[in-house]
């Protein structure tokens, strides 16, 4: 199978996001694609799964042209796509999810029992036997989820799959299983391309690198003659000197203890320390309990034992606005689920947690308001600079720095960020550590809970490693390898 | 959607540099009504001109005033409606409590004050409304489900409080529901005045936010520190409030309190928000879009009133007037 877009055009009432693009994926290699935000990744996809018709240019399956006219016709010639907003019914279990549409009948009943079992095959086949079928899709975690969706994909043998950032949600052995399944596929001559902007995944797992910058596709690289540093610069259409900025720890005066902190059943007796001026990384696999120790140290969720000391004195946060009032902010993982209000637009998301700061008698201060908005936009570089514009229609990385800019305004001396970079092009992730490491320098405590190896350990000073809702090990950064923290992780001594 | 274009618009109109002139631009949008209210007003006026053409009783002085004071109870039925509508609720049970506050404030005003009974009556408003806030907000539970409920349970109390109709005793009663300042009627103020209060809370008010925010989002706002749980007992508290003032005028212009008045009152107002452009799943509705849905409303009752229309055939047409207006702004909505 060969699929080639010829000089694909496509765009949104009267901006054009893609400028003529050409692409070819062949059955049996894996094509990364690479870009930064806005580059109009999502729009190929889109494209792909025939879910926006074209503007121009044209599809060709083994050198036929093709037309899509809905996402029916891309998924009747066996183009799957994964995306990145899990599409999951919560409600519905495992089976319904993956079958939806398709359940086995037997005398014009549904045939739970066949249902199940062809469901916990595929599961099997994709390396994740350890889900229930039968379990409800919300309750699985969000790495979970993911598996569930590719499962779906797989329901019907696809002949090309797309995958839109799934290593979003996947770390350590999730992310090595599902190479493992991407590398079958290829061998049975599956089309894939997969989509990151991690690009040490996309080093080690695409056959070819396709690099798109603003809507044009700029370079087709090969892994093995490319490096890292090449395709940044090309995505990024500047050299980027330096990923993380350097630091050197100088710890203050205390400022947040975590003590005994339980949660039942989520994670167990789990303390540590913030510093003023210090950037502490968390990491652990997916259920570990990251993100649920900092949900409870915020008053999001309630623990059942262990208290949390502000200043040295020992508060009780009911609720997430008595730890704002306190000072502490929580950038939660899921941006769409609970960062951010998508009808509304950049100036009510940017101000939801200080809009009572700025109203007198009930009434806001509109003027002030407005003021705020405009200087995180400028600060924070939020493109496009219109504080009128739904948050919906900006891009991922924009999106995430309207999340960013409302908590910056709460003026945090505590700041929690769980998975900030997920989903964030380059350019945007650099942004960001050098906005967190000036933070530091204003002495505030940041708390940086993240998934990304990587990152956890050039963005922060020490680590915090889960593992099974405990808290296992605490390194230094500089002192430790991504090797031993994943030991420690996985409960493998180094 | 549709306002932020037309900002975009102005912004290039006066030549600011994007995003530079962020308070000037905020206030612009707020003077220009969106293209769904554009549309209403527009359907509005050529209703009115087409009437006012083809009958003579249309653009008399007593039609107009009366085809405000008819207004009113929807109006304010539907200011209510659209607090609980964009925190993506509903209050099935503004009927009932216009039946209760009406047959309160008439049977209340033999032994009380006028403005003591008036003011008794419009606080069982309120506490009607905080036990629908208080039942979704504090239990969970679905609004349909506690407002239809309530709707029962309210206008089983009417009864409770009299079976037969109450004649109020005070001739002043009748002084809110039917004297007029020139040709406008008071309740038509005090509606108007109401809906400029509720344009200030929905935009001025961090209040307001909140419940556009909770509609839209609402785990996200409780984790910007939003009381989520308040501000819904105090979106149905208003929707009570609405309900009671509109219970109190309509019983004094009747001139006669019924305790079987304002069945289906629910349905006007949910069908005036929606037409405005509210969202029933939440975080999208606006005072200007409910207000003009409430006008087209008013008017196509008044006008096939006019016209001898047999209200059957009132009632159909009314639904496929709603129907068209809908699909409308569906075509609105896929063009941004």
């Amino acid at each position: 199978m060969k699929l080639e877009l010829r000089g694909v055009r496509k765009g949104y009432g009267g901006v054009e996001v893609l400028h003529g693009v050409d692409l070819t994926a062949e059955g049996g290699r894996v094509l990364a694609i690479a870009g930064a935000n806005g580059a109009g990744k999502s729009t190929l996809i889109k494209v792909l799964a025939g879910a926006v018709p074209l503007d121009g240019g044209e599809i060709l399956l083994d050198g036929e042209a093709l037309t899509l006219r809905g996402p029916e016709d891309a998924q009747g010639l066996g183009f799957r796509t994964v995306y990145q907003e899990l599409s999951l019914v919560p409600q519905m279990t495992v089976t319904e999810n993956v079958l939806l549409g398709a359940l086995p009948t037997k005398r014009g009943l549904v045939d739970w029992s066949a249902a199940h079992a062809r469901v916990r095959a595929l599961l099997e086949e994709i390396g994740f036997a350890d889900i229930d079928p039968r379990v409800r899709a919300g309750k699985l975690s969000v790495a979970r989820q993911q598996m569930v969706e590719i499962a779906k994909a797989l329901a019907v043998e696809p002949r090309m799959l797309v995958l839109d950032e799934p290593s979003a949600v996947l770390a350590g052995t999730d992310l090595d299983r599902l190479f493992d399944l991407i590398r079958r596929l290829r061998e049975r001559g599956v089309a894939i391309l997969y989509v990151s902007h991690r690009l040490a995944e996309v080093m080690e797992i695409s056959d070819s690198i396709t690099v798109i910058k603003d809507g044009r596709v700029v370079d087709t690289l090969t892994p093995a003659r490319t490096s890292e540093d090449e395709i940044i610069a090309l995505m990024a259409g500047r050299r980027l000197e330096q990923i993380y900025p350097d630091r050197v720890p100088e710890p203050g005066k205390p400022l947040l203890s975590v003590r005994g902190l339980s949660r039942d059943g989520v994670f167990d007796d789990v303390s540590f320390d913030l510093a003023a001026g210090e950037i502490v990384g968390m990491f652990g696999l997916v259920g570990s309990g990251r993100s649920e120790v900092a949900r409870c140290v915020f008053g999001a969720d309630r623990p059942t034992s262990g208290t949390v000391e502000l200043d040295g004195a020992v508060t009780r946060f009911r609720t997430p606005g008595d730890a704002i009032g306190a000072g502490v902010a929580l950038v939660t993982e899921d941006r769409k689920h609970s960062g951010l209000v998508l009808g509304m637009d950049v100036t009510d998301n940017t101000t939801f947690a200080t809009m009572t700061r700025i109203s007198r008698a009930g009434l806001l201060d509109i003027r002030r308001r407005a003021a705020n908005v405009q200087d995180m936009i400028e600060r924070l570089g939020i493109h496009p600079p219109r504080p009128e514009i739904p948050v919906r229609h900006l891009s991922g990385g924009n999106q995430q720095k309207v999340v960013l800019a409302k908590w910056l305004l709460t003026r945090p001396r505590v700041l929690i960020l769980d998975e900030p970079t997920r989903g964030v092009d380059m350019a945007t992730r650099v942004d960001i550590y050098r906005m967190i490491d000036e933070l530091t320098r204003e002495g505030v405590a940041i708390l940086l809970i993240s998934s990304d190896l990587t990152e956890v350990l050039g963005a922060t000073d020490r680590v915090l490693v889960m593992r099974g809702g405990r808290l296992v090990a605490e390194v230094g950064s500089a002192d430790t390898t991504e090797d031993e923290v994943l030991a420690h992780s996985v409960g493998v001594a180094a | 959607m549709t306002q932020q274009r037309t900002s975009v618009v102005l912004d290039t109109d006066s030549g600011e540099v994007a995003g530079a002139a962020a308070p000037a631009s905020a206030r612009w949008r707020v003077a220009v009504p969106s293209p769904t209210v554009l549309v209403l007003i527009g359907a509005a006026v050529a209703i009115v001109v087409v009437a006012g053409v083809t009958n003579d009783s249309f653009l008399t002085e007593g039609n107009m005033t009366n085809l405000l004071r008819q207004m009113v109870s929807t109006g304010l039925l539907a200011l209510g409606m659209l607090l609980v509508i964009l925190t993506g609720g509903i209050d099935l049970s503004v009927g009932s409590v216009v039946a209760l506050t009406g047959i309160m404030s008439a049977g209340l005003v033999s032994g009380l004050p006028l403005p003591l009974a008036i003011l008794v009556a419009i606080v069982v408003g309120v506490l009607c409304g905080t036990v629908n806030g208080v039942m979704v907000a504090r239990f969970s539970l679905a609004p349909f489900v506690v407002t239809l409920a309530s709707m029962t349970t309210f206008r089983g109390l009417t009864y409770v409080y009299s079976k037969t109709p109450i004649t109020p005793t005070t001739p002043d009663f009748l002084t809110l529901g039917s004297q007029d300042v020139g040709i406008i009627p008071i309740a038509a103020i005090i509606t108007l005045a109401m809906f400029a209060l509720g344009w200030v809370l929905i935009n001025r008010t961090s209040a307001g936010r909140a419940l556009l925010g909770i509609g839209g989002n609402r785990e996200a706002v409780r984790l910007a520190g939003v009381k989520v749980r308040r501000h819904l007992v105090l979106a149905y508290a208003l929707s009570g409030l609405c309900a009671g003032v509109a219970g109190v005028i309509l019983a004094s212009r009747v001139g006669i309190a019924q305790p079987s008045v304002g069945q289906g009152f629910e349905l006007d107002a949910i069908a005036a928000c929606v037409i405005g452009g509210a969202s029933l799943s939440g975080g999208r509705g606006t005072i200007g879009g409910t207000l003009a849905g409430v006008v087209l409303l008013g008017l196509i009752d008044n006008l096939l009133s006019l016209y001898d229309v047999q209200s059957y055939w009132q009632q159909v047409l009314k639904g496929l007037i709603i129907a068209v207006a809908i699909l409308m702004r569906r075509g609105e909505r896929q063009n941004t």
